[in-house]
């Protein structure tokens, strides 16, 4: 398996299925784990650094889940463009991408599972799961870290838990993520309500990148800020059971509002936003976002009928900069990129 | 629940069997530390009197200047950049660290969830250590909820947790 084999699928987390996958778009859980003896990442030499690389890797891809499908991506050495595709993707972070030195990730189980090497810990491993599936990705990488683990020696005190490089992992060193799509609050202002109701259950809300990104295409990731003194069953339920259908209930009820209080003006957003996409000739990334974002709405309440959810959905990740050049198979900056894109969405659309 | 001997909240719960007969107490810790027998230190476990001690006679906290001996980091180094630089700064830095664990893990000081086996079994009983953590936290949930047959049960499982380390 090869990266370039990814770009022409949805992959993991648009795959747009899965438990109320209409606003829950993806569940992701990562732990982070350091390799005991050996100092953290910032205190590491540049030898240091390459045989923990080395031995992080071997480890990977001589375990159990690791199959054909696996891959690994040495990041130190590979292009730009494959670092960005990977980022899009959700299967390494910004940090990781730009940094420098021996890094790298492994990407398998389809893309649900992606495992960094020298991040900011020594091994950040993520799974993610399309829709609200936060059990089984709980159960999947569970297994995984116990896998790596009976090889592994973890730093670990029974006092602290798991020792992270930075403090406000340590303990489980988990952090729970679920990216979810709301637009009807967003149209009708009430976004605030669940920043509100965020802060107060202590959780943070992110862009659709994590880490200080805007909340572009009205995607937020709501993540777990404490990892230490509560079990990950705990931290998960409580995701579970109170956070997030809390969260549903609010946008299910703005959805409700628009349709019967305003029924014009929600079609009015998104079949302008339907006809910007089908007619542009310049689009940036942002503004196709937004646009999708309001279709996708759309499409979810049956004001537009014709159009398959999951070309609305795959069309979030391919019309993205590394994602279209790689299906172009060219190099494409300013104009010329954005004209790319307006024409490949144009394609897209237009045959249904 | 309060002391029986004063007001202050109830936090030692003993249970004596004499003569066939079942007494239950109810004490705060400072008249519990009046009756004989009772070991006022017991809270403390086992294996954080044995680290604190192996540390004190290893010169694994930090030094005189300020500095991690395993990775020379000081805390001014870890103010600037928010990360530490080995395991060993949880124990060289643990005053000043449990402040700020504090502020961000909403109050908590101590791990309550997995426990790698491996690392666990062949170094100290590290999984039992973080079951009594949890125990004794759900117990005193039992008794501020009044419900002493969970207590009960719960005080049972810590005892028998305590005896195999």
């Amino acid at each position: 398996m090869k990266l370039s084999d990814l770009t022409s699928q949805a992959g993991e987390w648009l795959r747009g299925s899965g438990p109320m996958s209409e606003i829950v778009i993806s569940s992701r859980i990562r732990l982070a784990r350091n390799v005991a003896g050996f100092p953290f990442l910032t205190r590491c030499s540049k030898t240091a650094r390459k045989s923990l690389e080395e031995k992080i890797r071997d480890t990977i891809l001589n375990s159990r889940f690791s199959t054909a499908k696996t891959f690994y991506v040495d990041l130190e050495s590979a292009p730009d463009i494959d670092r960005q595709l990977l980022v899009e993707r959700h299967l390494i972070s910004r940090p990781h991408k730009d940094a420098q030195g021996a890094r790298g990730v492994a990407v398998g189980e389809n893309e649900t599972l992606a495992i960094m090497v020298n991040e900011e810990d020594h091994l950040r491993i993520q799974v993610l799961r399309s829709g609200l599936q936060l059990e089984e990705a709980w159960e999947q990488i569970n297994a995984v870290d116990d896998q790596l683990e009976s090889t592994l020696d973890f730093a670990f005190s029974p006092r602290f838990g798991y020792l992270t490089a930075c403090p406000t992992n340590v303990g489980t060193g988990i952090r729970v993520s679920v990216m979810l799509h709301l637009p009807a609050l967003k149209l009708t202002s009430e976004i605030e309500k669940v920043f509100r109701a965020a802060k107060e259950l202590r959780l943070a809300v992110r862009g659709l990148y994590g880490e200080g990104t805007e909340a572009t295409g009205d995607f937020y990731q709501i993540s777990n800020q404490s990892t230490l003194g509560k079990s990950e069953e705990e931290i998960i339920g409580d995701f579970k059971h109170v956070v997030i259908p809390k969260i549903i209930d609010y946008e299910h009820h703005a959805r409700r509002a628009l349709l019967s209080e305003q029924p014009l003006a929600l079609d009015n957003k998104v079949w302008r936003a339907l006809g910007l996409l089908r007619s542009a000739r310049l689009i940036e990334t942002e503004e196709t976002l937004v646009a999708l974002s309001h279709v996708r709405l759309g499409v979810n309440l049956k004001r537009v009928k014709d159009l398959d959810i999951n070309k609305v959905n795959e069309l979030f990740l391919l019309t993205q900069e590394a994602h279209l050049q790689k299906i172009l198979g060219k190099k494409l900056e300013g104009a010329a990129r954005q004209a790319a894109r307006a024409e490949f969405i144009r394609n897209r659309l237009s045959n249904n | 629940m309060k002391c029986e001997k004063c007001n202050r909240p109830a936090t030692v719960h003993l249970t004596e069997i004499r003569g066939g007969k079942k007494i239950e107490k109810h004490l705060c810790e400072t008249c519990a530390g009046q009756i004989e027998g009772y070991p006022t230190k017991a809270h403390a476990p086992i294996n954080e009197l044995l680290t604190n001690f192996v540390l004190a006679h290893s010169g694994m906290t930090k030094d005189e200047t300020g500095t991690c001996p395993q990775c020379g980091i000081s805390w001014s180094d870890f103010r600037q950049t928010g990360l530490l630089g080995c395991e060993h700064d949880y124990i060289a830095f643990d005053k000043d660290l449990t402040p700020l664990l504090q502020r961000a893990h909403d109050g908590a000081t101590h791990h309550l969830g997995k426990v790698p086996t491996r690392r666990g079994g062949t170094t100290v009983p590290v999984k039992r250590q973080v079951d009594l953590v949890r125990l004794r936290k759900e117990l005193s949930r039992a008794v501020e909820a009044e419900d002493y047959e969970k207590a009960a049960k719960l005080r049972d499982q810590i005892r028998e947790a305590e005896t195999q380390v």
